[in-house]
């Protein structure tokens, strides 16, 4: 249980009612503005291979703007989203190339499949206070990537499989252009529905459990039922992508599946700031963006994501989103 | 008729009694006080009676339901509505949303519209954003219908609590030391308050140590010594009673307690 708090620390109520005052507006505000954003953004694009970076910033930004919901507003970890975003690409890779299907739709087949899987794993964990959703997560993303790389026959191995085009109205939707549109798109969705969510009764459930479960409790709020619903939205979130990601690139090796990527995932939601949608969505953004422009630095990617994970905790625990904005809106 | 029926409670803790073979009623419409030294066994009872703890023995039947060993959760749907000691303030949410959660089990909380934002729950949040902030000012917090949860005064999160657990619309409503921590205006307040509700007709069940609210607001009074009842009856009989004094309130019954914080 938290701490009682003491009279002096909490009385300033002046400037947290004018924070309250500017919470509604914000949303659609913050909403234009990422659709401007989005809209513009590619005459700023020089060439394929920059429209190739903002598709993946938008993948990213779609999975951690889910795995944001888990972290930031149910309180748990997932240690295996890469595996979650893996498998949502494998699977509509695997329907529509080894069983014929449509890839309109194997691509929710998949994502609705690895629903089910999210929620078959979180049931039991959920139940059980503490971090043992990390603990199952982890052990899947291990399994998964394994499995991936080991059953040849099916997902080509190691090396991969190449995975057919989106085709809608008897056309196959290729080019970077155009998959950035539908990631734009896809993107804008993610968050709209994630922002949604949380104004909601449903996010007031899960905020009240992250601000104290007991009370929550005491409210009639079922935290292992909402904590596990939340865990499966953010599972969908990545499969979603996953999904997109291998019809975008026409090609999906197991790597996606690895535990450093869902470690990279979560380390873009901490940088940018829990329980905060634009926060994963720039956490997304600039983690993505760095690695390119740090080429140099290829073999130690990995170093330089650790090192961005300990000075987040150093210098901003709550995120570089939500800690800007409270600098900002500091008189 | 008795809202809430207590028989045979038992919890133990090791070779430690805390609760033992503790029975009593609380009738609907009455404020009715668990008091007790410390140590007797108030807090094992109120996590007892809240679903936190599951008693070793005895049964807890509220509204005609047996809700023992229940989890936490469905006590809200059996009627219980309670407030914290140590506050349990939703800190990362608005005053109001605070309250708004605690209609949970009151709205249709479902995934879908929720995403979606539908006009339906649209509609639906605006009617239960227009109660919470009803709510609010019934306990006297109109001036904080707007603020953060973490910009108010401790005083004010106290009753923030009450209106919480009023906006789930219990039968029976909890209040654990809802005085502890404040100075004595402020405990005055929730005096009043307290026989507000009672007049409305709220069955309250409040454990305190301020012995002055406990004496003016409650119409029974329960003396918990070491796990079990030592006296039980108004205020008055209470009060009288040479077994009490002895144990717990000494000669100066009289006298407005000073109790420190218990934050």
């Amino acid at each position: 249980m938290p701490a009682a708090v003491t009279v002096s620390e909490r009385a300033i109520p002046v400037a947290s009612a004018r924070r309250v005052a500017a919470r509604v507006a914000p949303r659609w505000r913050g909403l234009a503005l990422l659709a401007g954003l989005l809209a513009l953004l590619p005459l700023a694009l020089p060439n394929n291979y920059f429209f190739e970076i903002a598709i993946l910033v938008a993948l990213n930004a779609m999975v951690c703007v889910g795995l944001n919901l888990l972290i930031g507003y149910a309180g748990q970890i997932s240690l295996g989203h890469a595996a979650f975003y893996a498998l949502g690409g494998y699977g509509s890779a695997l329907a529509a190339a080894r069983w014929g299907w449509p890839v309109w739709a194997s691509m929710p087949l998949a994502v609705l499949a690895v629903g089910a899987l999210a929620w078959l794993v979180g049931r039991p964990t959920l139940r059980l206070k503490g971090h043992y959703l990390a603990m199952a997560t982890l052990g899947l993303g291990v399994i998964v990537s394994i499995v991936l790389a080991n059953e040849d026959q099916l997902t080509g191995g190691p090396d991969g499989m190449t995975v057919p085009p989106l085709r809608l109205f008897g056309r196959a939707l290729q080019g970077e252009p155009v998959w950035y549109a539908i990631v734009a798109v896809a993107l804008w969705l993610s968050v709209w529905l994630a922002l949604n969510l949380i104004d909601s009764p449903v996010g007031r459930a899960l905020r009240a459990l992250h601000g104290s479960e007991v009370a929550a409790e005491t409210a009639g709020i079922d935290s292992a039922r909402w904590k596990l619903r939340v865990f499966v939205i953010s599972a969908l979130f990545a499969a979603s992508a996953g999904a997109l990601t291998a019809h975008f690139a026409g090609f999906i090796t197991p790597a996606k599946a690895s535990f450093l990527h869902s470690v990279e995932l979560v380390i873009m939601v901490v940088f940018g700031g829990m329980a905060s949608i634009w926060g994963a969505v720039i956490g997304a953004a600039l983690l993505t963006v760095l690695p390119q422009f740090l080429t140099v630095f290829k073999d130690y990617e990995t170093m330089v994501f650790g090192a961005v994970l300990i000075a987040t905790m150093v210098f901003f625990p709550r995120g570089i989103v939500p800690t800007l904005a409270r600098w900002i809106a500091r008189p | 008729m008795s809202l809430l029926t207590v028989t045979g409670l038992a919890k133990r803790f090791g070779g430690l009694r805390a609760i033992d073979n503790l029975s009593f009623e609380v009738e609907a419409g009455s404020v009715h006080a668990i008091i007790g030294p410390n140590g007797a066994g108030k807090t094992t009872l109120l996590n007892l009676m809240t679903g936190i703890y599951r008693p070793d023995a005895g049964r807890i039947v509220l509204a005609g339901r047996d809700v023992t060993g229940l989890p936490i959760h469905r006590w809200a749907a059996a009627g219980l509505g309670r407030t914290f000691q140590n506050l349990q303030v939703f800190f990362n949410m608005s005053a109001l949303e605070n309250v708004m959660t605690g209609r949970h089990l009151r709205e249709r909380c479902a995934l879908l519209p929720s995403l979606l934002r539908t006009p339906a729950l649209v509609r639906a949040e605006a009617r239960c954003r227009d109660d919470a902030a009803a709510l609010m000012r019934r306990v006297g917090l109109e001036a904080y219908v707007d603020a953060m949860a973490d910009g108010m005064p401790y005083g004010a999160l106290k009753r923030l609590e009450i209106a919480r657990a009023l906006a789930s619309e219990p039968t029976l409503l909890l209040l654990d030391e809802p005085a502890a921590g404040l100075n004595a205006t402020e405990a005055r307040e929730i005096d009043a308050l307290i026989r507000h509700l009672a007049a409305a007709g709220m069955t309250v069940v409040l454990v305190e140590h301020n012995m002055r609210l406990v004496m003016e607001v409650s119409d029974r009074v329960l003396v918990l010594d070491r796990g079990a009842k030592l006296a039980e009856g108004t205020p008055a009989e209470v009060s009288g009673n040479a077994r009490v004094i002895e144990a717990y309130l000494g000669a100066d019954i009289g006298a407005p307690t000073e109790e420190p914080a218990h934050a």
